[in-house]
């Protein structure tokens, strides 16, 4: 009785253990990142392979997309709307958005 | 024993351990609960997701308006749930008839009930049949509105092949706010295609209940191109708002005079729909006042509103709307089942529109939260450039296309 209570306890206890260290910042490494504002609307138009003329940005390095939303801002990259959404996000966001996509599957 | 039993006490206690994973009920399949459902599912942390959706399939409202002039086969509008089963939600094909934000419990049309920890509501529109003085339930079923796609819009596009030449088509629009703000324009466009095309000596009458529309520069540019002379735009200061109709005539009478129409669809008003008054979290208006961060209701904590039934600030009542609210929504409940601040987000909306099958237009914005409202980032977004080349057109419109190719596989795929 005592023993299988003990083993109950044990395997609460690695529970526990597996728990704090899923939550600690070592693991969170490896868990999905938490989204940046404005990250998980760019999929609504980009497949992660892209689709027809809309291309995809699974697999882009992070620089590559930070500096297309720059070129998008400034106009230095012809666009239909990716012109004027990326108006609406300081190079700081669209930076964090990148690193978020680039870090995605 | 005794220090072991405080053990387990003590270890028991986090609501990680031994508890099942937190259960959020999604009420409603339409582009902005299917996308939630999928969302939670997908972020990452261990939660259970039922959604609740009678249907078995989903009729997409975006692009049923090519459906109408012919340029698209309905078939092509629906989508079903399998991949939403495929990732471990429950859906559960019933009814919400009534839920308890206090008790965390809804009640479905089969007798059944549902225990959720958060619950996301996304029931859509519900359309105001018995506003307009002669309308109502049998009106609909001879002048259809074809505001929820499906069998209304089957039934406006047979109507509109076996109208003779030389008909008036008259589409009513109403005030706003209401689903798709671009959707009657862009409606005309392609009734005006059609009837360009097959029947071109029939006109089109819009009868409108407001003096201005979305990308309206754009669109009164395009039928000046495309179908000069043939569509009529009545605003409300000219007398456009439908006062009444008489189904049996097809006679839409204004303040200004009456309309005999060989078709009409009359787009009624709109409120959030039924069962978000029956839960508490509709206003006045009709509609549901939420948190600009996490979508929670205002009226009712617990239950989020995502989606067209929800008061998003500058947001349109569109697809893309609904879905990136459904993202953002998702990633802010898990937050707060986990214990944690959501942080404020962005949202991003793009819709687009077609004057033609080659001419697209489109509007975008860039939202976040700002006094508690979801404001327009200021200098982001707006519309297609006026005097735009055919080229320009062309591609905006093939970029339509494949938005709601992408949208439906990610949300329905």
């Amino acid at each position: 009785m005592a023993t299988t209570r003990h083993r109950r306890l044990m395997r609460g206890g690695l529970a526990l253990l597996a728990a704090l260290w899923a939550a600690s910042p070592h693991a969170a490494q490896r868990a999905p990142l938490p989204a940046p504002a404005g990250a998980t609307a760019c999929s609504g138009c980009h497949a992660p392979a892209g689709n027809g003329p809309v291309p995809g940005l699974a697999g882009r390095p992070a620089a590559e997309i930070a500096d297309a939303m720059a070129a998008f801002r400034n106009g230095e990259r012809p666009a239909t709307v990716m012109d004027r959404i990326a108006k609406g996000f300081s190079d700081e966001e669209a930076r964090a958005i990148a690193e978020w996509i680039a870090a995605g599957p | 024993m005794a220090g072991l039993a405080t053990g387990a006490a003590a270890l028991a206690a986090p609501r990680v351990l031994a508890q099942a994973p937190p259960h959020v009920a999604v009420v409603g399949g339409g582009f902005a609960g299917a996308s939630a459902a999928r969302a939670l599912k997908r972020q990452g942390a261990d939660i259970r997701v039922t959604l609740v959706e009678p249907k078995a399939r989903y009729t997409a409202c975006p692009f049923s308006n090519a459906v109408l002039a012919g340029l698209r086969d309905l078939d092509a509008q629906y989508f079903g749930y399998d991949g939403m089963k495929r990732d471990g939600i429950d859906v559960v094909a019933a009814s919400a008839t009534a839920i308890d934000a206090e008790a965390r419990r809804l009640r479905l049309d089969d007798g059944s009930g549902l225990a959720f920890d958060r619950l996301i509501l996304a029931p859509g529109i519900d359309l105001m049949l018995d506003a307009i003085p002669g309308y109502g339930a049998s009106g609909a079923e001879v002048m259809p509105h074809a505001w929820q796609a499906g069998e209304q819009t089957a039934l406006l596009r047979r109507q509109l092949e076996a109208m003779d030449d030389g008909g008036l088509v008259v589409i009513a629009a109403p005030a706003n706010p209401f689903r798709c703000p671009p959707g009657p324009y862009e409606r005309a466009s392609l009734v005006a295609h059609y009837l360009k095309a097959h029947k071109p000596r029939s006109k089109l009458l819009i009868l409108d209940a407001k003096d201005s529309f979305s990308k309206q520069r754009l669109f009164e540019e395009a039928w000046e191109q495309l179908y000069p002379g043939l569509i009529e735009w009545v605003s409300l200061s000219f007398g456009g708002r439908v006062t009444e109709v008489d189904a049996a005539t097809k006679t839409l009478t204004t303040e200004f005079g009456s309309h005999q129409a060989a078709v009409a669809n009359v787009i009624p008003p709109q409120r959030a729909g039924a069962i978000a008054a029956a839960a508490g979290v509709a206003d006045r208006t009709g509609w549901c006042p939420i948190d600009s961060v996490t979508f929670e209701s205002r009226l009712r904590p617990g239950i989020h509103v995502i989606g067209d039934a929800a008061i998003a600030g500058a947001m349109p009542k569109s697809a893309f709307s609904a879905n990136a609210q459904a993202k953002a929504c998702a990633a802010a409940v898990a937050t707060l089942l986990a214990g944690g601040q959501p942080a404020a987000p962005k949202l991003i909306n793009t819709c687009y529109s077609l004057a033609a099958p080659d001419y697209g237009i489109s509007i975008a914005g860039v939202y976040e939260p700002r006094e508690g409202l979801l404001a327009e980032v200021a200098g982001a977004g707006g519309v297609s450039p006026l005097d735009a080349s055919a080229d320009v057109r062309a591609s905006e419109a093939a970029y339509a296309e494949a938005w709601f190719d992408t949208i439906t596989g990610e949300v329905f795929g």
